[in-house]
C-alpha cells in the first residue's frame, strides 16, 4: 500500500506511462518494417498494383507475419481467451492452467526445500560446511537446459503429467530461497540472540520467537524471485519431449507451424502469469506484516542475492 | 581434539577407500543388479564414515590460513565425492536400467570418448552463441543504465520497467528470435542478448545510485564534469553491483544459448546435442554434455570471481571474505 503511494507522488507513473507508449510506437514501427517485404510479395502476388498506403495497411494484418502488429496479439489473446469453451485444448486458460498448477506444485516443494535447507544450514556447522558450496556451485550449472532429460528420465520411470515439470521449477525455486532464509535467520543481532538465551530459550523457540520473524522480509523477498523462476522452469519443461498442453507445448507448437501470433500470444499469457504471480506473493508480504503488526515502513530488502 | 583428529584419521580413509571398493565391487557380474542385502549394508557403513568424517571436519579449527582453507575445501569435496559413490554404487548394484540413470563411470568414459564432439558444441553454444550474446547484452545494459542516469526522465520511466521485466521468461522469446535471425548462432547470441539486457540494466542502476551525496560534493570541488566524476567515481563505486549483474548473466547466458537451440539448430551445439540424445534414450552422451554444461558454466562464473576480487579489492565483501 505505501509502496503505491511513494510510487505515484515520486512522480514516475507519467514517465513509465511515456516509456510504455514509446515501446508500442517501436513495436509499430517495428512491424511495419519487418513486415514490408512480405506485405508487397503477397499484394505483388495477388497481381495487386503495390502502392505504399496499400502495403503499409497489409502489414498490420499478416496471416503470418514477422513481427506481429500489438492490436493482432490482442485479438489474439482475446480470441483464445475469451472466444474459446474452458477446457478446450485452443483455449489459452486450458494451457496457462496446466503451466499454472506445475508451477505452483513447483514453487511449495522448492520453498519448503528451501526453507528446510536453510534451518539445518543455521543450526547444523557440518550441513553447511559440506552442502553450501555445493548449493552455490548447483546455480552455476545451466539446469534449465537439462530440463528435457530429467523429462525424459522421469518419464521413463512411468512419472508424467504434472510432477516432473514441477521438479524441475522446484529445482529453480529453492537457490534463492536458502540464500534467502539463510541471510534471514541469521538476521538477528547477537544481541538479540543473548537475550533469548538469558530467557533460557531452546534452539526451537530461538528459531521460532526471533529468527523466523526477523527471516520474513528476506523470505517474502526471495519468495518474489523464485515464483518467477519457478514459472520459466514449467515453461522450459514443457518445451522438448512433445508435451501436449502448457505455454510452453504452446511456443514449440506454434514455432513448428510458424504461427507467430500464438507464439506472441503465449509469451504475454506467460508474462501476465508471472506479474500476477509476483504481486500475488507481494500481497501475501502485505497481508503478514499487517497480521504481524510491523509499522509500514519496514525496509525490507529488496533482493535475496 | 586429539580424540577428533583420531577419528577423522580413522573415518576418512575408510570411508573412502570403503567407497571405492564398494563402486568397483558393484561392477563385479555376480553383484551388478543383483546385490544382497550384505552390499547395501556395507554401503550404509561408507555412507555413515562419510558422514561422521565431514561432521568432525567441519567442527575442526585450525590456528593457520592455510589448514583452515584446506578444511573448508576439503568437507564439499568430501561430500561430492560421498555422492558420486552413491550414485555410482545405487545405480549398478541395483541395477538400475542406463536409460533411466547412467552410472557415473559410464558418463565419464563418454565423456572421454566423444571429446570432439563435445568440443564442437563447445565452440558452437558458448563461444560463438552464449559469449557474443552475454557481451552486446551487458555492454547495452550498461549503456542503457547510463543514458537513464544522464536523463531522469528516462530513468523513471524506464528502471520500473525493467524491473518488472527482468522477472519475465524472457527464455520464451527464443521461437521468435529463431524466425528472425535463423537457425545458426545469430538468433541464440540474440536470445542471449535480451536476457542479460534486464539485470544488467537494473544492477547498474542500482550501482549507479549508489555514491553518497559526501564524494558526489568531493568531485564537485574539484570542478570535476559529468563524464568525469562517472568515470573516477561512480563507475568505481557501481562495481560491485556491475559484477552481481555479470556472475548472473553468466548463468543466463549458457541457459538462453541452450534452451534457444531446442527451437532450431545447425546439426551442432549443446542444447541440440541434448535434445536429440534424450530423444534416443542414449542418457549417458546427455549426461556428458550436463557435465560439459556444468564446467563450462562454473568456469565462466569462477573467472568473474576472479576478476570482480581483483577489481573490488576494496569492498568490504571481498576484504572480509
Amino acid at each position: 500500500m505505501t509502496r503505491e503511494a511513494t510510487f505515484f507522488s515520486r512522480g514516475r507513473a507519467l514517465p513509465v506511462a511515456g516509456v510504455v507508449l514509446a515501446l508500442l510506437a517501436g513495436w509499430y514501427l517495428a512491424a511495419l518494417l519487418g513486415n514490408w517485404n512480405g506485405a508487397a510479395d503477397a499484394l505483388a502476388r495477388a497481381g495487386a498494383a503495390p502502392d505504399v498506403r496499400g502495403i503499409a495497411a497489409a502489414t498490420m494484418a499478416q496471416e503470418r507475419p514477422v513481427v506481429p502488429a500489438p492490436h493482432q496479439v490482442v485479438s489474439e489473446l482475446w480470441r483464445s481467451i475469451v472466444g474459446m469453451p474452458l477446457g478446450s485444448k485452443r483455449s489459452l486458460l486450458t494451457h496457462a492452467w496446466v503451466t499454472l498448477s506445475a508451477t505452483l506444485a513447483g514453487f511449495a516443494i522448492g520453498s519448503l526445500l528451501g526453507i528446510a535447507l536453510a534451518i539445518a544450514i543455521v543450526h547444523l556447522r557440518s550441513v553447511e560446511a559440506s552442502l553450501m558450496p555445493w548449493i552455490v556451485a548447483s546455480q552455476t550449472v545451466p539446469i534449465l537446459a537439462v530440463a528435457p532429460i530429467i523429462i525424459v528420465a522421469l518419464g521413463a520411470a512411468g512419472l508424467t503429467g504434472l510432477l516432473p515439470k514441477a521438479v524441475i521449477a522446484a529445482y529453480l525455486c529453492f537457490f534463492p530461497v536458502t540464500v534467502g532464509m539463510v541471510k534471514g535467520l541469521n538476521a538477528p543481532d547477537r544481541i538479540q540472540r543473548d537475550l533469548m538465551r538469558t530467557y533460557s530459550a531452546s534452539r526451537g523457540q530461538i528459531l521460532a520467537r526471533l529468527r523466523w520473524p526477523a527471516a520474513l522480509p528476506y523470505l517474502f523477498a526471495s519468495l518474489k524471485i523464485a515464483v518467477a523462476a519457478s514459472l520459466v522452469g514449467t515453461i522450459v519443461a514443457e518445451l522438448p519431449t512433445g508435451a501436449q498442453a502448457g505455454l510452453g507445448a504452446r511456443l514449440l507448437a506454434g514455432s513448428y507451424y510458424g504461427q507467430t501470433i500464438q507464439i506472441w500470444a503465449a509469451l504475454f499469457a506467460a508474462a501476465a502469469l508471472s506479474a500476477l504471480l509476483v504481486q500475488g506473493i507481494g500481497l501475501a508480504e502485505a497481508a503478514t506484516a499487517r497480521a504481524l503488526g510491523a509499522r509500514p515502513a519496514a525496509s525490507a530488502p529488496r533482493s535475496a542475492r | 581434539m586429539t580424540h577428533r583428529a583420531a577419528r577423522i584419521g580413522l573415518l576418512t580413509p575408510a570411508a573412502l577407500i570403503g567407497g571405492t571398493a564398494l563402486a568397483i565391487a558393484a561392477h563385479r557380474p555376480g553383484l551388478a543388479g543383483t546385490a544382497g542385502p550384505g552390499f547395501w549394508l556395507a554401503a550404509i557403513l561408507a555412507w555413515l564414515a562419510a558422514t561422521l568424517a565431514a561432521r568432525d571436519l567441519a567442527a575442526l579449527e585450525p590456528g593457520t590460513a592455510t589448514g583452515r582453507r584446506l578444511v573448508r575445501l576439503a568437507v564439499p569435496l568430501l561430500f561430492g565425492a560421498l555422492v558420486l559413490v552413491l550414485w555410482e554404487v545405487v545405480v549398478v548394484g541395483a541395477g538400475v536400467p542406463a536409460v533411466l540413470m547412467p552410472p557415473p563411470s559410464a558418463v565419464v568414459a563418454r565423456f572421454a570418448t566423444a571429446l570432439p564432439v563435445l568440443g564442437a558444441d563447445f565452440v558452437q553454444t558458448c563461444l560463438k552463441s552464449a559469449l557474443p550474446g552475454y557481451l552486446i547484452g551487458c555492454l547495452s545494459g550498461l549503456g542503457v543504465a547510463i543514458l537513464a542516469d544522464r536523463l531522469p526522465v528516462l530513468g523513471r520511466g524506464l528502471l520500473p520497467v525493467a524491473n518488472v521485466a527482468s522477472a519475465l521468461p524472457i527464455v520464451g522469446i527464443a521461437p521468435i528470435m529463431v524466425m528472425w535471425f535463423g537457425f545458426d548462432w545469430p538468433s541464440k547470441a540474440a536470445v542471449v542478448a535480451v536476457m542479460t539486457f534486464f539485470p544488467m540494466l537494473v544492477q547498474a542502476g542500482a550501482g549507479l545510485a549508489a555514491t553518497g551525496s559526501i564524494e558526489r560534493d568531493l568531485m564537485r570541488t574539484y570542478a570535476a564534469g559529468y563524464w568525469r566524476t562517472l568515470l573516477s567515481l561512480r563507475l568505481p563505486m557501481a562495481l560491485p553491483f556491475l559484477f552481481t549483474a555479470l556472475k548472473v548473466n553468466a548463468t543466463l547466458a549458457l541457459i538462453g544459448a541452450i534452451v534457444a537451440e531446442f527451437f532450431g539448430t545447425p546439426i551442432v551445439g549443446m542444447g541440440f546435442r541434448i535434445s536429440i540424445e534424450a530423444a534416443r534414450l542414449s542418457l549417458d552422451m546427455v549426461w556428458a554434455e550436463i557435465a560439459l554444461a556444468a564446467l563450462a558454466g562454473s568456469a565462466f562464473y569462477g573467472l568473474i570471481a576472479l576478476a570482480e576480487r581483483a577489481a573490488t579489492g576494496w569492498h568490504p565483501s571481498v576484504r572480509t571474505g
